[in-house]
């Protein structure tokens, strides 16, 4: 049966990639240009279709790596036994087509009239949303306080390396490599625990607002262990993924 | 089902279980433990739009067996397998199940004391 796309409704629109760049060894950024694109906010994510010469499709979701404003981008990390993310991270070229729907979500997305202090937590590549929280707040000359603590296996896997050096008006960022750390490493070691959130994040009285994305248990104990400083969990704004939500 | 796509929508489902049927922690929903493969509403949130045509990771939802209030986005989400399974996070139950079925989605939100988008 042929679908007719109904004006305003969301709908899969065709994508070209455009720029594609390594980010890790196994993270890509892709920037993809989709005609008419309305802008999104910081946080969202899209869906993304991929479709066999056979017609088997396959659709995930992907954070948006890009803040408002700036042209679309997802940065994505490869899972070995995943059915759309090597495709992404390792044979998609410039020039390529794939299908995008979105931007979809409202609740884990961050706007200057939400204020601080920022709380940002990641796991993984659910730095990517957080990413672009920052670059928006970036873009837009906010000082609003943030804390972010970056929580990754390796150090070669942390993703925007070079862009979260930076150092910026009202921006701390802390990181902890879980399974190995470089010789003279000055940061955490270990997985995030209340112990580490007392030290990094905001104290409760701060009324401070936390973003928290990653792998479900990082998610878990992370939003745990900030219930457990006292923040509200209506201030704890949570996004997981998992191995098939990539 | 009324007021579809020209402001609120509410959906209530009279047949459903009555909030307060289970308490959360009834050895009956032990089973329905969540475990390490949930994701989260935000994941849905395409599909969502697919089948109501409006965002609706926001909209609030009442677990029909606990009584729990939650935006979809906090809800418990599982993506394998034949359809879309969305639990509540207060007491495991099934809220909502999503199956396409040769291009059409079926929906069962049967789970669901309401949903009503923001």
């Amino acid at each position: 049966m042929a679908r007719t796309a109904v004006r305003g409704r969301l709908s899969w629109q065709t994508a070209t990639v455009g720029a594609v760049v390594n980010q890790t060894p196994t993270a890509r950024t892709l920037l993809l240009d989709v005609a008419d694109w309305p802008g999104h906010r910081a946080g969202q994510h899209v869906d993304i279709r991929l479709t066999a010469e056979d017609g088997y499709q396959a659709e995930r979701a992907y954070s948006i790596a890009s803040a408002p404003g700036e042209p679309l981008a997802i940065t994505v990390e490869r899972l070995e036994d995943g059915e759309v993310s090597p495709y992404l991270t390792q044979e998609s070229q410039p020039g390529d087509l794939l299908e995008v729907r979105g931007p979809i979500g409202g609740y884990f997305v961050w706007q200057p009239a939400f204020g601080g202090p920022l709380l940002l937590l990641a796991g993984g590549s659910g730095i990517v949303p957080l990413r672009a929280i920052l670059r928006y707040r970036a873009l837009l000359g906010s000082s609003v306080p943030t804390r972010l603590l970056y929580s990754s296996r390796r150090l070669e896997d942390v993703i925007y390396r070079d862009e979260l050096s930076v150092r910026l008006e009202g921006l701390k960022v802390s990181y902890t490599l879980t399974r190995s750390q470089p010789a003279g490493w000055a940061g955490y070691a270990r997985r995030v625990d209340e112990a580490m959130l007392a030290d990094v994040a905001w104290p409760a009285a701060d009324k401070p607002l936390a973003y928290v994305c990653g792998p479900t248990s990082f998610v878990e104990a992370a939003a745990t262990g900030l219930v457990g400083l006292g923040y509200p969990p209506v201030r704890v704004r949570t996004e997981r993924f998992g191995a098939t939500g990539q | 089902m009324t007021g579809f796509g020209e402001g609120k929508l509410m959906i209530n489902i009279a047949d459903g279980p009555t909030p307060g049927d289970a308490a959360p922690g009834d050895p009956a929903l032990d089973d329905a433990a969540l475990d390490d493969a949930a994701l989260d509403g935000n994941a849905v949130g395409g599909l969502l739009i697919e089948v109501f045509g409006i965002e609706m990771t926001t909209a609030t939802g009442v677990c029909g067996t606990c009584g729990a209030v939650s935006q979809v986005a906090e809800l418990a989400v599982y993506l394998p397998g034949l359809g879309t399974v969305v639990r509540c996070r207060g007491c495991g139950s099934v809220l909502m199940v999503f199956v396409r079925v040769r291009g059409v989605i079926c929906v069962d939100t049967e789970g669901l004391a309401s949903l009503t988008p923001a």
